[in-house]
């Protein structure tokens, strides 16, 4: 049995540390471990459990911004942003169903883990990721010594923003023990335009055209025909063809002109549906959180691959034609999540080449242990940027005490 | 202000490195004429001032390489530039170092409307941006008020704001992807037109690094389609914590403005008197309030906040009618530095950010300050952000007077962070805030990020001087405290 170190606060947390420093023992940094299967596998003795440094510490909603310790759930989160009518905008996907949780369950993980591998939704292409809204934090570096950046104010440029450089890290270059972002009202009203069949070509130039146009769409995704049959949303799941969705997000009137004009602007494409309240935020969810994948295509491996949208259909095509499996997009063409018949490489080396051209970076979010600990998950580095990453690596966490090889192998 | 001490051998030098640019940039991108380098002495903060060793304007990606790869191999500083328009003497000149303007890099490479980015050299201005998209509709977001002269290079190096931030974010958070040239002459990509890029977020802590990483040499932004309209109302109210308070309120029942400013009175004035934007001179504190969006949102928010508005005592309300009338409604705004600035010789700007609640106290404390520095202070705020600009009157002639005005300048950010706020929300450290650093941070807060500095510039020639009060060797910086089997096992749970 692996020890676990469980500290009930930043003392603890800088005492778990210096130790490992001194008995070179490296750690496995987590909180609820929900997010475990993201990553290669860490090759660590111990595991420094930081479930106990919890809780909303400081929230003013009219300030705009939250401060909670790292383990705090993201379901406690969710609820006191709820209860002000706030929320967090960038909508961070939750990793539980994809990991075989449920699929209707409140958000597992916590928000450190959001923070730590830079978690986003739908709106990212709107409003950003957790990079964008993660404004300070407090932290053990894995040198053993106690530094924050940032602050607890919306706008600050004093100082390099450490911030930027924790939030995607996956706890490989310190130990965080408070964090702060931004928060912001939830819009008034949420709609979803549907537009029904079209192949990914013509439905990735609506979304970009969608995403181009003044409507400010908070959400843009293309799920073709297989993938939109296994929705559990009776709209979607019916049409017996493609759906292209355009959520719109604001004050009523707003929606309601907005949508208008998206559906002036479809109905020469095809048929096209509206989605409201309850079945809008359902959909939304399915597509945040690669419910398509779960269930009975559990057993699959999942890539998440970001590239520029109009180069997602060639892409995907690449990919289903030389690997088989099934794809659908998000971020308007530019998100691409692929599943497919479990491989021993995942693929990887395919995955890689089909983004090679245009510029982009494949992340293998779903795979067995062993898959994960042979393949790179993460996009390898050109030679001198994965230099100066080591770099910054050792500026942190010289020893390689925390999460070795999370990311990289023997980084 | 203190700065390193220039190093003479460089100096001694200077005959054989403007020889050694003369290769790399043929032609007048090598400046070494007196008269000529005068033009560089200072940026925006234009108390200091100090000639550079020579100024080099490269025009391509591969002389920026070549000449930091020589300087990195001679011991020679480089002090990167944009259009020098920085408030805090970021791209202030070292006697010892290359000035290195990237004012040549302007041209916009790449329009890409349906991944909604473009793609441009560092030297374009932050409005050539918008110019070069915007008869498609197109523009870029962030908007400092400089925005007609400062680069798009120099906003990543600041991470630069504008009125619009609340609503549209910072530079941050309108970057995709850059080109950058280390200090050894390694170029480097980081980015492009797809998002979030694994591994560590290079882009995030390039932007806002304020030179002493990297030399940008290419940027893609996001470009937005412009919203179908906008309308700003102006709101005056008898006090500022009022008018603070009309700011939450107006946040709280869940509206994000496109933009929310604040005026006191004295900005009110000075403004008023310069560009008869028509607004209210008694009035103790003005909102700016913009809601932009489809014609319909924009009525129809524009209405709440009026009621808001008059919930909260305003005492004063006027809509644009016309696109017209909107522009005259900012064009105070716009000009506040201007404006202020023909009230008084000098005046110096500060730039902090509060927590929005404690408007009112860090007013009243400053109005005390200036009172007991016997200097006039007038305030601009962007309201929405908390971002606190207080500009300070004086006459640097008058002997001890900008002494005097830094001093309160120094008291204003140490209040902004006594409160819970930091000392720069969108200038930068640079030289001026330098030395005030260690009042937010601790010895091993500055440590962390100087070891960043080291992973990017181990040999501390880019843009040395700034920022940092202190600058500590890399190899001290590396040095572990802890030794090898020292520490006992913690006392902490464990299972
Ligand atoms: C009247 C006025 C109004 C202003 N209003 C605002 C405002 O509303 N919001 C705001 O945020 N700022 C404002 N500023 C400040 C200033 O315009 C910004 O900080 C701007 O981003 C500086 O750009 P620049 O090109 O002039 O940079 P410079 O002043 O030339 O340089 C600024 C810093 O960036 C570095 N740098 C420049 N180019 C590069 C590059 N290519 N690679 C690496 N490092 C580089 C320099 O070394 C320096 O440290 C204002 C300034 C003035 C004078």
């Amino acid at each position: 049995m692996t020890e676990i170190l469980k500290p009930d606060n930043a003392d603890q947390v800088l005492d778990a540390v210096k130790w490992a420093v001194s008995e070179a023992t490296p750690l496995e940094v987590r909180s609820l471990g929900t997010k475990a299967g993201f990553g290669r596998p860490v090759q660590a003795g111990r595991v420094l459990d930081l479930s106990n440094l919890s809780g909303i510490t400081d929230y003013d909603p009219g300030e705009l911004v939250l401060t909670a310790g790292p383990a705090t759930p993201m379901a406690e989160i969710e609820r006191a942003l709820a209860a002000a009518n706030q929320e967090l905008q960038f909508e961070p996907m939750d990793l539980g169903p994809l990991y075989g949780g449920s699929t209707d369950a409140p958000a597992t993980g916590t928000i450190g883990g959001v923070i730590a591998a830079n978690l986003s939704g739908p709106r990212r292409v709107k409003s950003g990721a957790a990079r964008d809204h993660f404004l300070g934090f407090h932290a053990v570096s894995g040198r053993g010594e106690v530094f924050k950046s940032g602050g607890k104010v919306m706008k600050n440029v004093t100082g390099f923003d450490l911030s930027k450089l924790m939030a995607g890290s996956f706890g490989t270059l310190a130990v965080m023990t408070e964090v702060t972002v931004k928060v912001l009202p939830r819009p008034e009203k949420t709609r979803t335009v549907l537009l029904m069949g079209g192949d990914d070509e013509a439905a990735v130039a609506a979304l970009c055209d969608a995403l181009g146009s003044s409507h400010e769409v908070a959400g843009a995704a293309h799920l073709p025909a297989a993938v939109a049959a296994r929705s559990g949303v009776g709209y979607v799941a019916g049409a017996g063809a493609s759906v292209t969705a355009v959520r719109i997000e604001g004050p009523g009137p707003s929606v309601e002109h907005r949508c208008a004009a998206l559906t002036d602007q479809f109905k020469a494409l095809g048929a096209v549906e509206e989605l409201h309240s309850h079945n809008s935020i359902a959909f939304w969810r399915e597509v945040r959180d690669a419910i398509p994948f779960t269930g009975d295509r559990a057993g699959d491996q999942v890539w998440r691959i970001s590239v520029p949208p109009t180069a997602g259909a060639e892409v995907v095509r690449r990919l289903t034609d030389g690997l088989g499996g099934d794809a659908y997009y998000d971020w308007g063409g530019g998100l691409i999540w692929f599943a497919l018949p479990t491989r021993e490489d995942a693929g990887a080396t395919a995955v890689r080449a089909a983004i090679a051209d245009c510029g982009g970076h494949a992340t293998l979010v779903r795979a067995s242990a062993d898959v994960r600990q042979a393949v790179e998950v993460f996009q390898p580095q050109p030679g001198p940027l994965d230099e100066l990453s080591r770099r910054v690596k050792d500026a942190f966490d010289p020893e390689g005490v925390l999460n070795p090889g999370r990311m990289v192998a023997g980084v | 202000m203190q700065m390193p001490d220039p190093d003479q051998r460089v100096i001694e030098r200077r005959a054989e490195i403007i020889k050694a640019m003369r290769t790399i940039v043929p032609g007048e991108g090598v400046i070494a004429d007196e008269a000529m380098l005068k033009a560089f002495e200072c940026d925006g903060l234009m108390a200091y001032r100090q000639l550079p060793l020579i100024v080099v304007l490269p025009e391509t990606t591969a002389q920026v390489s070549q000449i930091l790869a020589y300087c990195h191999l001679n011991d020679v500083k480089i002090v990167p530039r944009g259009a020098g328009t920085g408030l805090s003497g970021g791209a202030l000149p070292l006697a010892d170092a290359i000035t290195l303007g990237l004012s040549k890099f302007n041209r916009v490479l790449d329009i890409d409307y349906p991944n909604r980015c473009a793609v441009v050299q560092p030297g374009v201005t932050n409005l050539g941006v918008t110019k070069a998209v915007e008869a498609d509709g197109f523009y870029y977001a962030p908007d400092p008020s400089s925005q007609i002269a400062c680069s798009i290079g120099g906003n990543i190096a600041e991470n630069s704001g504008g009125v619009h931030c609340l609503k549209y974010g910072l530079t941050t958070n309108n970057v995709l992807g850059l080109e950058m040239v280390l200090m050894d002459g390694t170029v480097l990509r980081l980015g492009g037109k797809h998002l979030d890029p694994g591994g560590y977020d290079l882009l995030g802590v390039m932007t806002g690094s304020e030179g002493l990483l990297g030399v940008i040499t290419e940027v893609t932004v996001r470009i937005l389609k412009k919203p179908e309209t906008a309308r700003a109302v102006l709101l005056g109210f008898n006090s500022s914590e009022e008018g603070g308070d009309c700011v939450a309120a107006i946040i709280n029942a869940g509206i994000i403005p496109g933009g929310i400013e604040m005026m006191d009175k004295p900005a009110i004035h000075a403004t008023e008197e310069f560009v008869h934007a028509g607004y209210p001179l008694d009035v103790e504190a003005l909102l700016i309030v913009e809601l932009d969006g489809p014609q319909i949102e924009v009525d129809h928010l524009i209405e709440q906040v009026g009621e808001i508005a008059k919930g909260q005592g305003a005492v004063y309300s006027r809509i644009s009618e016309t696109e017209e009338e909107r522009a005259v409604f900012w064009s105070g705004r716009k000009n506040a530095f201007p404006a202020v600035g023909r009230m008084s010789p000098d005046y110096l700007c500060m730039d902090g950010t509060i927590p929005r609640n404690k408007l009112a106290l860090v007013l009243k404390r400053t109005a005390e300050l200036s009172q007991k520095y016997g200097l006039r202070v007038a305030n601009v705020f962007h309201a929405g952000d908390g971002n606190l600009h207080p500009l300070i009157l004086f006459d640097a002639n008058q002997p001890g007077e900008l002494d005097k005005a830094e001093q309160f300048g120094g008291d204003i950010l140490k209040l902004c962070v006594e409160v819970g706020g930091v000392l720069t929300g969108e200038h930068g450290v640079g030289v001026e805030k330098r030395d005030l650093m260690g009042e937010m941070f601790t010895e091993d807060d500055l440590k962390q990020q100087q070891r960043v500095k080291c992973a990017f510039d181990p040999t501390h020639q880019l843009n040395p001087g700034k920022v940092y009060p202190t600058l500590h060797r890399c190899a001290e910086l590396g040095r572990m405290h802890i030794s090898r089997g020292q520490v006992p096992f913690p006392d902490i749970p464990r299972f």
